[in-house]
C-alpha cells in the first residue's frame, strides 16, 4: 500500500538533511510502529509522506497504491486516503469543528464519487464517530482545537480520522500527553477502525500504546535512517534497554552518523 | 479556436479577481469639469433645488475652500486634482423615478450583471433597493409596500422635494458641513443618495439597501444618505458598491448620517467593493467617507457593520455619538487590503449619556504590499457615568510585505466607567494551511475557512445573504496571496 524507497529529505531552502535514506513498506491491513529517540526524524517522515511544504525531497520515492505521492498536492494525498494525525494539532480559531469535518468528509465523498452529505445526514454520520472516541456533541461547536487540552486535541484527531475513513493513517505520537483512560479510548477507537483494508503507521517513543494497538512490525528510526526492524517483541526490548545498545550496534562500523 | 492574446489573458485574470470591472456605455448629460461657486449653483439648478439647499451648499463650499486636506492618516497618495473632476454625472435619459420601464435598459442590464435585478419580481423578496448610478438614483423598489407601513424610502433628491421639512431638520445635524475636509466637499456638491424615515413605533418590514455604482471615469461620486428612526422604530440598511476598472483614480466622498430617537434601533451594514486598482497599484477608487450616527434618545442603538474590501485608499470612521442615557453603539469591521491598497479605518465612540455602552470589533487582513491601519477613539464624557466600552482589534498578515497598524485612542472623563481594549496580530501560517489541506481542503478552501473563522464575529452581524456574499468576496480577493 505504501512504499518508501531510499527517501532523502531536507529542510526546504536550507542545507539540513533530516531523512537520510528511508526504506519502508507497509502492506494492506498492517500496523507498523516507528520508534526512536527525540529528534530522530519520525515527525519529519510522517510530514514528508503527507506533503508538508517545509521539507524538500532530494531523492527517493514514495508510492501509495503504486502512485507517485510526490507528484500530488497534500489535499490530493488526503483525498486518496492518506491521513496524518498530527503530533501538534493546529488551532483554527473561529472555525467550528463541525464546519471543518463536514467539509473534509464531503470532499472525501466527492473524490469517491459519492453524494455530499446535507447537514442532517452529516449530523447522523458524525454522531456515531463521536461515540467511538467518547466525545461530547459540544466539541462539534467549538473552534478547531482552540483552547482544547492536549488530550482533547489528540482525541479530536482520531475523530477526524474516523470521519474521513482513510486507508492509511499515520499517527504521530498520538499517545503522548494522554492519561491512561484517554489512551484506552483512543486505542480502542483506532482498533475498531483496523481491518483488512486499513493500514497504520504508529509513531511513538513509548511502548505503552503498543500494549493496546499491537503492531505487526516495529522499526527504529535514528539519525534519519531505519536502523532496525523487527516484530512486536522489538518494542519491548527497547522499553527495557533504551536506545543505547542500538546506538552502539549501528555506529560500530561507522555506517550511520 | 484562437488563443487568447496576452492582453486578453491579463484582462481575464484581472476580471476574475474583480468581476465588476466592466463599463456601461451610455450617454451623459454635459457638465463642465472643475469646482467653483458657479458649479455648485449649477448642480443645485439641475436638481431643481429650493433656495435653502443652495445656501447650504454654498456655505459648505466656502468652508471647504478654507480647509486643508488631512495629512494625519497613515495613507500615502497623490492628492486628487479637485479642479479636474466632473462633479455631476447623470445619464442623459433621465428616468422618471416611479417607473422602471423608463430606466435606460443599459443601466437595468448593468444592475442585472451586478446581481441586483431591479425588477421587483426578480429580487430578494425581503430587500428594497435604491440604485444610484453615478450621480443619480435610477430606481427605488418596493416603495409602495414600504409606504403601507409608513416607511419612507427614496432618493435624497426626491426627499428634498417631497419631505423638505424632514430633510431640513436633520441634514447636517449629525455631521456639520465643516466637520472635515471631505464632509465639506460632499456638502457642497453631493449629488444623490438615499433617504429613509421610519416613524414612531414602526419596525421596517424589509431590509433596505442602496447600491452605488460609479461608471463615469471622470466623475466623482458624492452621495449623501440620511436615515431617521423615530421613537421605538427599527430599521436594517445595507449599502453595496462597485465600479469599473479604470487606470485613473476616482474620488468617492460620501456622507452618511443616522439619527435614532428613544428606543430606536438602526443597523447599518456596508459591503464596500469599489475597484481597488490593479496589482501594480494603478487606478482604483479613493474612498473618503464620513459616517456618523447619533443615539439621540434613551435606550437607542446604532450598529455599524462594514466589510471593506475595495478601493485604492480607504479613509473611513463610522462613529456613534451616545447622547441618550442607556444607549448603545456598535462597530463591527472587516477591512481587507491586498496588492497596493491602503486602508485607514476604525471608529469613534463618543459617550455622553449615562450608562452608555459601546462595542468595537475590528478585524484587519493585510496581504500583498498593502497597509492596513485601525484608528479608533473611545471618549467617555465627564457626565457619562457608568459607561462601558469593549474593544477588540485583531490583525492578520498574509505574507511578509504588508503592514498592520493600530492607533487606539482612549479618553476617559470619569472614574465610574470602564474601557477595555484587546489587540492581537497573527499570521496565516503554512502550518495552518497544511493542516487543513491534510484534511482534504485545497489551498483556497483552507484560506477561505481560516479567514472566515477570523471574521466570524463580524460576519454574524450581516444579513444572511450578504454574509455568504462577503465570505466569497474575501476569498476571491485573497486568491493567490498565500504561498
Ligand atoms: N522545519 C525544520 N527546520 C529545521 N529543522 C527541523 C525542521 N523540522 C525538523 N527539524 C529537525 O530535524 C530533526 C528531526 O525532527 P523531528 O522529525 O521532529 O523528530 P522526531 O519527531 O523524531 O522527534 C530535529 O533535529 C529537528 O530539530
Ligand atoms: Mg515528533
Amino acid at each position: 500500500m505504501l512504499k518508501i524507497i531510499d527517501l532523502h529529505a531536507k529542510v526546504e531552502g536550507e542545507d539540513i538533511e533530516i531523512l537520510k535514506g528511508i526504506n519502508l513498506e507497509i502492506g494492506k491491513g498492517e500496523v507498523h510502529a516507528v520508534m526512536g529517540p527525540n529528534g530522530s526524524g519520525k515527525s519529519t517522515l510522517a510530514k514528508v509522506v503527507a506533503g508538508h511544504p517545509a521539507y524538500e525531497v532530494t531523492s527517493g520515492q514514495i508510492l501509495f497504491d503504486g502512485e507517485d505521492v510526490l507528484e500530488m498536492e497534500p489535499e490530493e494525498r488526503a483525498l486518496a486516503g492518506l491521513f496524518l494525525a498530527f503530533q501538534y494539532p493546529v488551532e483554527v480559531p473561529g472555525v467550528s469543528n463541525a464546519m471543518l469535518i463536514r467539509q473534509s468528509v464531503n470532499n472525501v465523498r466527492k473524490a469517491r464519487g459519492q453524494e455530499e452529505f446535507d447537514p442532517l445526514e452529516f449530523e447522523d454520520y458524525i454522531a456515531d464517530k463521536l461515540k467511538l472516541v467518547e466525545m461530547d456533541n459540544k466539541f462539534l461547536d467549538r473552534s478547531v482545537n482552540a483552547g482544547f487540552s492536549g488530550g482533547e486535541k489528540k482525541r479530536n484527531e482520531i475523530l477526524q480520522l474516523a470521519a474521513m475513513e482513510p486507508r492509511l493513517s499515520l499517527l504521530d505520537e498520538t499517545d503522548s500527553g494522554l492519561d491512561i483512560d484517554a489512551l484506552r479510548i483512543v486505542s480502542e477507537g483506532i482498533n475498531s477502525l483496523r481491518g483488512t483494508e486499513n493500514s497504520f503507521m504508529v509513531v511513538t517513543h513509548y511502548q505503552r500504546i503498543l500494549n493496546y494497538i499491537k503492531p505487526d512490525f516495529v522499526h527504529v528510526l535514528m539519525g534519519g535512517r531505519i536502523v532496525k526492524s523487527g516484530g512486536s517483541e522489538l518494542a519491548l526490548e527497547l522499553e527495557n534497554q533504551g536506545y543505547d545498545w542500538l546506538v552502539k550496534e549501528t555506529f560500530v562500523n561507522g555506517e550511520a552518523k | 479556436m484562437s488563443r487568447l492574446t496576452e492582453a486578453e489573458a491579463v484582462e481575464t485574470a484581472a476580471s476574475r479577481k474583480y468581476k465588476y470591472g466592466f463599463t456601461t456605455n451610455i450617454e451623459y448629460e454635459e457638465f463642465p469639469r472643475g469646482l467653483n461657486e458657479d458649479i455648485v449653483r449649477e448642480i443645485s439648478r439641475r436638481k431643481d433645488e429650493p433656495e435653502w439647499l443652495l445656501e447650504f451648499r454654498l456655505k459648505a463650499y466656502r468652508q471647504w475652500c478654507e480647509m486643508e486636506e488631512p495629512e494625519w492618516p497613515n495613507l500615502h497618495y497623490t492628492k486628487p486634482d479637485y479642479n479636474n473632476i466632473v462633479y455631476y454625472s447623470s445619464p442623459k435619459e433621465k428616468p422618471k423615478l416611479n417607473s422602471l420601464d423608463e430606466v435606460d435598459p443599459d443601466i437595468l442590464d448593468t444592475y442585472n450583471k451586478l446581481g441586483i435585478p431591479l425588477e421587483e419580481q426578480k429580487m430578494l423578496a425581503n430587500v428594497a433597493v435604491d440604485a444610484v448610478f453615478d450621480s443619480v438614483s435610477v430606481a427605488t423598489t418596493f416603495k409602495a409596500k414600504l409606504a403601507e407601513a409608513g416607511v419612507i424610502f427614496c432618493s435624497i433628491s426626491e426627499a428634498v422635494k417631497e419631505y423638505p421639512e424632514l430633510v431640513k431638520q436633520y441634514m447636517g445635524s449629525v455631521i456639520p458641513a465643516n466637520d472635515n475636509y471631505f464632509a465639506a466637499l460632499n456638502s457642497a456638491v453631493f449629488s444623490d443618495g438615499s433617504f429613509c424615515f421610519v416613524p414612531k413605533g414602526v419596525k421596517c418590514p424589509m431590509e433596505l439597501s442602496t447600491y452605488f455604482r460609479i461608471n463615469n471615469p471622470d466623475s466623482g461620486q458624492f452621495e449623501r444618505t440620511l436615515i431617521i428612526a423615530e421613537e421605538g422604530a427599527e430599521v436594517s440598511y445595507l449599502e453595496g458598491c462597485t465600479a469599473p476598472m479604470f487606470d485613473t483614480n476616482q474620488l468617492h466622498a460620501a456622507v452618511v448620517e443616522l439619527v435614532a430617537l428613544d428606543d430606536a434601533n438602526i443597523k447599518y451594514s456596508t459591503v464596500q467593493n469599489w475597484y481597488p486598482g490593479d496589482e501594480n497599484g494603478k487606478g482604483g477608487i479613493y474612498n473618503f467617507v464620513t459616517k456618523r450616527g447619533i443615539c439621540k434618545g434613551e435606550r437607542s442603538k446604532i450598529s455599524w457593520t462594514q466589510v471593506e474590501t475595495g478601493s485604492a485608499i480607504t479613509w473611513k470612521y463610522p462613529s456613534v455619538i451616545l447622547k441618550g442615557d442607556y444607549s448603545t453603539g456598535e462597530f463591527y469591521s472587516v477591512a481587507l487590503t491586498n496588492d497596493f491598497q491602503q486602508a485607514d479605518t476604525g471608529t469613534k465612540m463618543i459617550h455622553l449619556g449615562k450608562n452608555t455602552r459601546s462595542t468595537i470589533i475590528s478585524k484587519g487582513i493585510s496581504a500583498g504590499k498593502s497597509q492596513n491601519s485601525y484608528r479608533g477613539l473611545v471618549k467617555i464624557g465627564k457626565k457619562a457615568h457608568g459607561s462601558r466600552n469593549y474593544s477588540v482589534c485583531d490583525s492578520m498578515l498574509i505574507g511578509s510585505e504588508c503592514g498592520a497598524h493600530t492607533f487606539p485612542f482612549i479618553e476617559s472623563g470619569n472614574s465610574t466607567s470602564s474601557v477595555e481594549h484587546e489587540a492581537t496580530t497573527s499570521k496565516i501560517g503554512e502550518d495552518q494551511i497544511f493542516y487543513l489541506q491534510q484534511r482534504g481542503l485545497d489551498e483556497e478552501e483552507a484560506i477561505s475557512l481560516i479567514i472566515n473563522g477570523f471574521c466570524k464575529e463580524v460576519f454574524k452581524e450581516l444579513p444572511l445573504e450578504f454574509a455568504v456574499e462577503a465570505t466569497k468576496l474575501l476569498s476571491i480577493k485573497l486568491e493567490g496571496s498565500v504561498g
